[in-house]
């Protein structure tokens, strides 16, 4: 049903979806989505609310475990390997796929707390050094090192927005993902610390597979190379982020990014 | 009887008053083509009626207190009344027995003198019935009439009656409150007492606890009335051993209703545990006294441990300690669910499993609600009674073995209000103090911990 640009180049795909449905109880909330999402690039998801877009990205990490009525059928590799099966380690699975909220979401410890909570509980440091190195390692890399680094005994919750949601990305990182999913990750935020993100995500590329859910057609062309339009539980077109804007396939996505959806 | 029989007449006459102030306030809206009430004519019923009823339900309080003691003047003062004896427990003897007789309570009376006495307490309860009767028709009428002649088409009855409303609730939270002061003023009072008898410094810091009722009062030995073996038996009764508990079993199912349990279950389960707040505390007590003493007993003599006593401290704790898991698992279940979903969400999307989530995330950022749940828990346990005076003994001991007897201040002062000691002995006043210095530090437990709780409300607002 997707229709995929032809001119999207054939990339190894990271992660692999083939037919995913989603259903919370008997309600279908994804239908049958098959989309390969590549390394080293950001994929942006976009499409009105209550596509699917939110519950797709959460069954690429399996966080829709969490949902007591969410069910997931089809098939999601993860470099090639199926992360529904039942021998798949879901705490190694959310450690390679790191996720970033809508609203920052810290935990009520200290800056340097937040940061050392994953490679804490995945043992990734031995003795202070290390994990002190690990800290100040993330915190460089989404930006926020110098901001920070003379108060990292201070509660993350007393940052602000955007500087919480920079702490949060780099907790995401503390722990070396592979992929990081990012769900409306500036929706919260002004539009000087939204450009930091930004900013953060573009450098951040080369290192990881990326995906965004955005609400703004503006910010999925800026910082993603690859655009996947979800309209009610379908992804309705798929393909390089520039052609998706400047050469839409189908009239439902012409619609939505020209804003006259609905 | 005759209270009853006021309140009666008062209904009857407030419904009289709402039926004319409503028929009135209907009146004008016949007249007076296109005049508009300014409140509905039920408004206007309820005005009279409010009028009528809160100063005849002032009155009828009144009376009740006063009525009694004018029969019985009105008594004395009769001839047959001047041969009574001067001394006043034979004199209310024989007044309660012809009493009794008139209003019928009795049929006979044993003692010569009260037979006398009977026709003229008749007389009197019927004359100051008809007072009364007369007095409240008069009232009624009068506040009835002041409010009745006031309503007007553009009377604002609605916020009079509003504000009569508010009134009565005002009145009726200041009752409680009034009624909390008016315990603590008692309660100071007869402490006072006690301490011009007995120094504070004995008393806080003495380990010596064997009050000697039988001594003058003047004479008691105030060394005798060391309390801190009291305050160690509650300490370790209730802080101690009911918390090692209460804690983490409370903890545990606090975490396990709100984590783990199916919505299903948890429907079922977190009412079953409260439950065990419903239960009352005497029936822990025989549970307490009967089946878990003797058993710990047994079992400390099975493993070999000589001594151990069948009031034993731990028997006490425990049941107690089970008594109040529901004080520390509720107050633990709503702070760990206040805990926003994005943090438990963050943590699971680090890879954390879900019981390191809830032991490095959520428990501490429920922390204050915890301690808070805690220290609730705590001051209802030093307060409890009937366990412990089911359980425990009267014997003060100063000793760290949970097999050993102890006593607490709640045992004591229970033991020394029903003591044989007359009322101006430190012995019996000793209740007293140990009240004040309960209710001081309960107060100061639930001061903070809900400081703590409101601090803790106001970090996830
Ligand atoms: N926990 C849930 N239980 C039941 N239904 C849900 C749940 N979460 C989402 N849904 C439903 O699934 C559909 C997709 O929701 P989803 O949150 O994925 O949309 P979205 O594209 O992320 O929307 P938005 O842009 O507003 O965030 C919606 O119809 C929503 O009502
Ligand atoms: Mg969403």
């Amino acid at each position: 049903m997707t229709v995929v640009h032809p001119n999207l180049e054939v990339t190894d795909a990271k992660i692999r979806a083939r037919d995913v449905s989603v259903f919370y109880g008997a309600k279908k909330a994804i239908d049958a989505v098959s989309i390969d999402i590549p390394s080293k690039y950001v994929t942006a998801f976009i499409g009105p609310s209550g596509c699917g877009k939110s519950t797709f990205l959460r069954a690429l990490n399996r966080m829709n475990d969490t949902i007591p009525s969410a069910r997931v059928e089809g098939i999601i590799e993860l470099d090639g390997e199926d992360i529904y099966t039942s021998g798949m380690d879901v705490v190694q699975l959310r450690a390679r796929v790191g996720m970033v909220f809508q609203k920052p979401n810290p935990f009520p410890k200290t800056i340097y707390e937040n940061i050392a909570y994953g490679p804490r509980i995945h043992g990734l440091a031995e003795g202070k050094t290390e994990l002190d190195a690990i800290v100040e390692r993330s915190l460089r890399r989404a930006g926020l090192w110098n901001e920070v680094k003379d108060r990292l005994t201070d509660s993350g919750t007393a940052l602000s927005g955007g500087q919480q949601q920079r702490l949060c990305i780099a907790r995401a990182i503390a722990v070396d993902p592979e992929v990081i999913l990012m769900d409306e990750p500036c929706s919260a935020l002004d539009p000087i610390a939204t450009a930091k993100i930004e900013e953060l995500i573009d450098e951040l590329r080369g290192n990881y597979a990326i995906v965004i859910v955005t609400h703004s057609m503006q910010q999925a062309a800026r910082v993603s190379q690859r655009t996947a339009f979800f309209h009610l539980g379908n992804v309705v077109e798929y393909g390089r982020t520039s052609d998706i804007f400047t050469n839409p396939l189908e009239e439902r996505t012409k619609d939505y990014i020209t804003g006259r959806y609905g | 009887m005759s209270f009853s029989l006021l309140l009666l007449l008062t209904i009857g006459l407030a419904l009289a008053g709402w039926l004319a102030g409503r028929a009135r306030a209907w009146s004008f809206r016949k007249t007076g083509e296109g005049v508009r009430l300014a409140a509905l004519p039920n408004y206007h019923g309820w005005y009279v009626a409010l009028w009528i009823v809160g100063p005849l339900l002032a009155f009828l309080a009144l009376w009740t207190t006063l009525a009694p003691n004018l029969v019985q003047q009105s008594v004395l003062a009769d001839p047959a009344a001047a041969g009574l004896p001067a001394f006043d427990f034979q004199r209310n003897a024989i007044l309660a027995q012809a009493r009794a007789v008139a209003t019928g309570l009795a049929t006979t009376t044993t003692h010569p003198d009260a037979a006398a006495l009977v026709e003229p307490y008749r007389d009197a309860i019927s004359r100051y019935r008809l007072i009364g009767i007369l007095a409240t028709l008069a009232i009624a009428i009068g506040a009835g009439a002041f409010a009745f002649l006031r309503l007007k088409p553009q009377f604002a009855a609605r916020t009079k009656v509003e504000r009569i409303v508010l009134a009565v609730l005002l009145t009726a939270s200041l009752v409680a409150i009034l009624t909390t002061l008016g315990i603590l003023v008692s309660l100071v009072f007869e402490t006072i007492r006690f301490f011009g008898m007995i120094s504070p410094l004995d008393f806080l810091f003495g380990t010596t606890w064997s009050p000697d009722p039988m001594t003058a009062p003047t004479s008691a030995d105030p060394t005798r009335y060391g309390a801190i073996p009291l305050f160690w038996g509650t300490i370790f009764i209730g802080a101690i051993i009911a918390m090692v508990v209460a804690i983490p079993l409370g903890l545990m199912s606090a975490i396990y209703l709100t984590q783990y349990a199916r919505p299903s279950w948890r429907k079922w389960l977190k009412p079953a545990l409260e439950i065990l707040a419903g239960v009352p505390t005497v029936v822990y007590g025989y549970f307490a006294a009967l089946t878990v003493a003797p058993a710990i007993r047994d079992a400390a003599l099975a493993i070999g441990i000589s001594g151990a006593s069948s009031e034993s401290a731990l028997a006490a704790g425990l049941v107690m300690g089970v008594m109040i898991i529901p004080f520390v698992s509720s107050m633990a279940d709503d702070s760990i669910a206040a805990v926003p979903q994005a943090m438990r969400d963050g943590s699971l999307a680090m890879g954390a499993t879900k019981s390191e989530t809830i032991r490095r995330v959520l428990i501490p950022a429920a922390l204050p609600g915890i301690v808070a749940g805690v220290m609730l828990a705590v001051s209802r346990a030093i307060g409890e009674t009937m366990i412990v005076v089911m359980a425990a003994s009267t014997a003060a001991n100063l000793s760290a073995n949970p097999l050993e007897s102890m006593t607490t201040v709640t045992v004591q002062i229970v033991a020394m209000l029903t003591g044989e000691g007359s009322f101006d002995h430190p012995a019996t006043l000793s209740a007293f103090a140990l009240g004040f210095v309960l209710f001081m530090v309960t107060l100061a437990l639930n001061f903070i911990a809900l400081r703590v709780v409101k601090r803790f409300r106001e970090a996830y607002e």
